[in-house]
């Protein structure tokens, strides 16, 4: 029983993803060996080969894996699936957007964002937005799995001492092509890797509010930057800070909410935290039912109170 | 062009749901029903897409028990042309669909597929990159911007970080992410015509489709539940509980 973890990259280095699903991968049962498929990913192979508990890793070299298309990516792990029992991806959109693909192909079952490995064969998810939780067995000798990465630790990124080999890399499907991408740049922790994070929503007001309160407080915290739904629709953040069912799950060591109600699509996404604290001026809202520490208080006071005090 | 829209009937998003005393699942008796969020874009892009000249022809397809016919009248009123119903009371996991998916394709032979990236019940996010590799068809999953010309969809995709541009060679699979657009209000002018549009029945066998089940529900429990803290009475002693309390600034 072997499991393959298809590592998400940028081609130049592992993301931290990656690591969480080692950890799932390990508690399957057997040795875990990992897929890097890229371009130019040399190093980046050498890289996933250092993290703990991965005994192989199988690197298939091509300009088609550049940017990781499904259809490519899908091909190049069905070419390898014959030797495992389970693969597993981070449940990212990468991840989300590869392995029902493979699933489909091997005809088998996928089961999605696993929170939790009981066995072999049998796994916890979330269901309805986090509002009920699965136990589902897997009827299908292969199991192919997304992993929520708030559900498992992050494997160390080094120490260990896995081999590399190379593989013939599948041909171009031909039928998608990657154009281009806008992928903001900052200095900023990404969002679901964060140990804090510090998220704004509609009580904010504008998009020049939301970026004069909340990037000090982020700044001074080193901080990723979060926004509820309501913030992201008004224009407040971008797309790809919204923390909820529909965007991204997180589950910091610190989650700040600054001016956000807490609808159940919000609790969704952060109510794994390890501390969260709810800043807002209404006593009733709902945020304040999960919050560890709430304070009561207007946030454009609080806010710039709270970076002088840190 | 036709453009084939699968859409999924689920309890409707503003329900808050129960899970049922046995465990055995979440209780959906008597609970309002409605078009999965997702499929509700997906059917308003299609119709823009119609709008724009692109499309020739919607077909809005579900799979599952009688009561789908409300909800394909539903994406007739935002628009579609014609509906399908494949009917079943069976368990339906997204690889069966896919599979009935697939069926349709071939019969209908659509330009385009557009469905939600996932429903907002079972939050599987599978079906439509199943759909894609079954019919060995590219995809472009979480589209926030769908272009179509010379038998190509230029599709922006919601990615982690950012956002993402694909070009795919028709025919083609996309699903919609939250904000590619908003549906329109069906009005009732609209609700009466819906009325009288074609909508054919099938069962899976009729398609050559066999209901299989690949994962077995063993149990569902309520999430643990994270009670209520402490309402500090200020700055100061949010950070100072922060910091000796909590330990975690």
């Amino acid at each position: 029983m072997t499991a393959l973890v298809i590592a998400e990259h940028d081609n130049a280095s592992v993301k931290g993803a990656t690591l969480n699903t080692v950890t799932a991968a390990g508690q399957c049962g057997g040795e875990v060996h990992v897929l890097v498929a890229g371009h130019n990913a040399g190093e980046t192979a050498k890289a996933a080969s250092q993290i703990a508990g991965v005994s192989k890793v199988i690197h298939a070299e091509g300009e088609h894996f550049a940017h990781g298309l499904a259809e490519n990516m899908a091909a190049q792990v069905l070419a390898l699936a014959g030797a495992y029992s389970h693969i597993l991806f981070p449940a990212t959109a990468s991840g989300k957007n590869i392995a029902p693909r493979v699933a489909a192909m091997l005809d088998v079952g996928q089961i999605s964002d696993v929170t939790k490995v009981d066995s072999a064969d049998t796994f916890e998810r979330p269901i309805y937005a986090g509002n009920a939780i699965a136990v589902v067995q897997s009827l299908d000798e292969k199991k192919v799995i997304t992993v929520r990465t708030t559900g498992f630790d992050p494997a160390a990124a080094t120490g260990g001492s896995g081999s590399v080999e190379t593989t013939a890399a599948v041909a171009d499907s031909g039928k998608s092509h990657f154009e281009g991408n806008e992928i903001a740049r900052n200095d900023r922790p990404e969002l679901t890797a964060a140990k804090i994070i510090v998220s704004g929503g509609r009580a904010l007001g504008s998009a020049e509010k939301f970026n004069e309160v909340m990037t000090p407080l982020a700044d001074k915290l080193g901080a990723a930057l979060g926004a509820s739904r309501a913030a992201v629709d008004a224009g407040y953040a971008p797309n790809d800070w919204q923390v909820g069912q529909t965007g991204k799950i997180v589950a910091p060591q610190l989650y700040i909410a600054a001016g956000i109600s807490g609808a159940i699509q919000h609790l969704a996404g952060m109510k794994d935290s390890k501390v969260i604290v709810a800043i807002n001026k209404d006593a009733e809202a709902p945020i304040f039912s999960v919050a560890d520490y709430g304070l009561e208080a207007d946030l454009f006071v609080a806010v710039p109170q709270l970076i002088d005090a840190l | 062009m036709k453009i084939l829209v699968p859409i999924k009937r689920v309890v409707d998003y503003n329900v808050k749901i129960r899970v049922k005393s046995d465990l055995t699942g979440v209780d959906i008796a008597n609970v309002k029903m409605s078009m999965n969020p997702f499929d509700e874009i997906a059917v308003e892009e299609a119709v823009r897409l119609k709008e724009k000249g692109v499309a020739t022809e919607i077909i809005a397809v579900s799979c599952g028990p009688t009561q789908c016919q409300e909800t394909l009248r539903t994406a007739m009123a935002i628009g579609a042309d014609r509906a399908i119903l494949v009917e079943t009371t069976e368990e339906l996991q997204p690889l069966s669909v896919a599979k009935i998916l697939k069926a349709l394709f071939g019969k209908e032979q659509p330009g385009l597929v557009i469905l939600g990236k996932q429903a907002i019940d079972d939050d599987c996010n599978q079906t439509g990159q199943m759909l894609a590799a079954l019919c060995d068809l590219p995809q472009a999953t979480f589209a926030s911007k769908v272009e179509v010309a010379d038998g190509k969809a230029r599709v922006t995709r919601e990615v982690d970080g950012g956002l993402e541009t694909v070009s795919l060679t028709l025919p083609a699979i996309i699903t919609t992410d939250l904000r590619l657009n908003e549906p329109r209000y069906v009005t009732l002018p609209n609700i009466m015509k819906a009325k009288k549009k074609q909508l054919d029945i099938f069962k899976p066998a009729d398609l050559g489709v066999e209901i299989k089940n690949h994962l077995k529900t063993l149990k569902v429990t309520e999430p643990p539940k994270r009670s209520a803290g402490i309402k500090v009475p200020d700055v100061a002693t949010l950070v100072a509980k922060l910091k000796n309390e909590a330990k975690v600034i």
